[in-house]
């Protein structure tokens, strides 16, 4: 037990408001806090850097769909991908607008707040 | 920028989305927002469960019984008015949903019912395997796509309610995206936020469950009852880790299967603390919690500190046909269930209190109105499970109702200096100055989950209590301390500061309430005062007076038209 806690998963993060001028910055996760990259990402957020902006909802139940990203280049659920021994690098979804590090617009347009105002 | 509308829903999960499509079908302008996705946060697609409602295609059956069985798990507490409209409206929003096309399980032709804990007849319908949340949430979202005067916006957050003269006028929201603030002008409001299981550590909830709504009509002016009555589901998963899959998964198997629920020395136990089991599955949610403790207090806990669910004795084709295509998840999981148990324990799930309101949903505060989760009250010291949903389609449903036919002839109208004030008091939050050294937001929202699990859990003392309140009432002061998030876009630390101050509102309401309930009842047991006390037949209000929280006492009321029928 004690072995498996002081082993860490290493988390290499693109972050930035640019995909081109983007950086990544790694991390290191104690294999503890869980087993998913969602958990990694959630534990990152509230121990070592809460300005990394990363979207999800459900946390663990793979409904919200909220969540995906690009893992080691495949688009893929951050919290059904479980983290490995080797690093990994977790990238914003493509081929959507990029806000932030991992977040992307996948907001309907109908449901934007700008839709909202173009129709008054 | 500036909205009006005529009814702003805050919440668009299946309370919210029912509140949109009744408001909007009697001829309402409706604003739906979400701080995350509409339809896609929140608990209803989370649901992986059952919803209970008296239609009786399965056996005889009739809201008189679905009231007495929600009464009967209540404890004693039932606002029994509320308990009433759920049994009774319940099937008609069943029926809606069915002509949605929501594709509830059918066999024989008709709608396919099944038993859950509490229940005295099979009277729970569902879209099978794990799919009743997501089913319903989907069904629900096409329909208020389809509705012309129905807006939607994501990623709104709410912040605080404009109440002018005494009345709800509308909301402060601010752009999750880019921090803008929002000032939405509204002839009525409903709150259908849902509950606060994010408040502990160990929870089911989805990220953004915080108790917004609690927090919101509080600090309006609202009333807020059964605040210390939160339901810990007594099945959670525990362990071996499971990923992409919902701790609460495990119940609708029991149900379908009956998987047998044994202590770290693989015997059945759940009798010797006053239930029943046998793998029938039929004993209460606040009885299992508090047996899967008490053998862990006893020593006689499995390995994690839960207990073990075993599926060993049951046939592996029988196995296959009812987990369906969920039992390759768990192979993927390293889960093998006709080799070994797994482990679960007790985990915060939904809130039985919430905003006081009455059988229109109306709140102490005008124009204020609640729905679903966000309403205390209907299911007194514990929920009677599939109820969960059904109040949200009743609720949300009425809510609507009310809230356009109060917004019909009542213009609202809040004034500039008024929204100056408001948007001031977000804005002043951007501008504190940054400590080095102090936490952050994000980092005090999992010390709160830690102190709130370790201390106003499941199992409560007068020590534990009064040390969380304490810790709270810092956390609070430290709270004004901090400053919002950096500019730029998304900025979680905003939205985490927000929701820490909420967090930390429901933390107090829930501690305090907890204080002064000197007794056990249904999920709220107390090891100082085990035994049920007549004189706690009743329920505590609380509301936000000038000097801090006040606590009202309440004695329960007879449903005196329902004893007559």
């Amino acid at each position: 037990m004690s072995g498996s806690e002081e082993r860490v998963a290493r988390l290499r993060i693109l972050r930035g408001q640019e995909r081109e001028a983007g950086h990544l910055e790694e991390y290191e996760v104690p294999n503890g806090v869980g087993g998913s990259v969602l958990d990694a990402l959630v534990w990152i957020r509230a121990h070592v850097d809460p300005s990394l902006a990363v979207r999800y909802s459900c946390t663990n139940a793979n409904v919200c769909k909220e969540c995906t990203v690009l893992i080691d280049g495949r688009v893929a659920f951050a919290c059904t991908t479980r983290v490995g021994a080797e690093p990994m690098t977790v990238a914003p979804l493509p081929g959507k607008r990029l806000i932030r590090d991992l977040v992307t617009d996948i907001v309907p347009p109908l449901e934007h707040l700008s839709h909202l105002s173009i129709d008054k | 920028m500036e909205v009006n509308t005529g009814v702003l829903v805050i919440g668009a999960g299946a309370a919210g989305m029912f509140a949109a499509l009744a408001a909007e079908g009697i001829g309402a302008s409706v604003l739906l927002v979400d701080k995350s996705l509409v339809a896609r946060g929140g608990a209803t697609v989370m649901a992986q469960m059952t919803v209970a409602a008296a239609i009786a295609h399965q056996v005889p059956d009739s809201p008189a019984a679905h009231l007495a069985d929600t009464v009967a798990a209540g404890r004693g507490l039932c606002d029994e008015s509320l308990a009433r409209l759920l049994a009774e409206e319940a099937p008609d929003r069943i029926l809606d949903l069915d002509g949605w096309g929501v594709g509830w399980a059918r066999e024989d032709g008709h709608i396919r019912q099944v038993i859950a804990p509490g229940h005295s007849v099979p009277r729970c319908v569902y879209v099978d395997f794990l799919n009743t949340g997501p089913a319903v949430a989907r069904t629900l979202h096409t329909q208020v796509n389809r509705r012309p005067h129905i807006k939607r916006v994501s990623n709104l957050y709410v912040v605080e309610l404009i109440v002018v003269e005494g009345r709800a006028c509308g909301a402060l929201a601010f752009d999750v995206e880019t921090g803008v603030p929002v000032q939405i002008t509204a002839q009525s409001v409903v709150i259908a936020t849902g509950g606060l299981a994010r408040l502990y550590s160990r929870n089911s909830a989805s990220a953004n469950i915080s108790g917004d709504g609690y927090s919101l009509a509080l600090r309006a002016g609202a009333e807020l009852v059964d605040m210390e009555f939160v339901q810990f589901f007594p099945i959670g998963h525990l362990a071996p880790r499971l990923v992409g899959m919902d701790p609460i998964m495990w119940d609708p198997f029991r149900y379908k299967l009956g998987g047998r629920l044994l202590n770290g020395n693989f015997e059945e136990f759940v009798e010797r603390w006053g239930g029943v089991d046998s793998g029938k599955y039929i004993s209460t949610r606040d009885l299992v919690t508090y047996a899967i403790i008490k053998e862990n207090q006893a020593g006689r806990g499995s390995p994690s500190g839960g207990a073990y669910l075993s599926f060993q004795h049951i046939d592996e084709t029988e196995l296959r046909r009812a987990f369906g295509p969920i039992i390759d998840r768990l192979e993927r999981n390293g889960i093998d269930l006709t080799r070994m148990p797994v482990e679960v324990a007790p985990i915060a799930h939904y809130h039985m209190g919430g905003v006081k309101v009455d059988t229109a949903m109306r709140s102490s505060v005008k124009g204020l109105y609640a729905a679903g989760e966000a309403v205390g009250g209907s299911n007194g010291a514990n929920r009677l499970s599939g109820n969960a949903l059904s109040e949200a389609f009743v609720f949300g449903h009425r809510a609507g109702v009310e809230a356009a036919a109060f917004a019909s002839g009542n213009e609202a109208s809040v004034s500039a200096s008024i929204w100056r004030g408001a948007v001031l008091r977000h804005e002043e939050r951007s501008k504190q100055k940054r400590h080095a050294d102090f936490p952050s937001p994000t980092s005090l929202i999992s010390k709160l989950q830690a102190e709130m699990w370790s201390n106003v859990g499941p199992f409560r003392t007068e020590v534990k209590l009064a040390r969380a309140l304490r810790w709270i009432q810092e956390c609070q002061r430290m709270l004004l301390e901090l400053p919002l998030g950096d500019d730029g876009p998304f900025q979680q630390t905003r939205t985490d500061w927000y929701d820490l101050r909420v967090l930390l509102d429901c933390a107090e309401c829930v501690t305090r309430a907890a204080l002064e309930r000197k007794e056990s009842r249904g999920s709220h047991q107390r090891e100082d005062y085990p035994a049920t006390a007549n004189e706690f037949l009743g329920h505590y209000g609380i509301s936000a007076q000038r000097e801090g929280m006040a606590l009202s006492w309440h004695p329960q009321e007879q449903d005196v038209a329902g004893k007559k029928k």
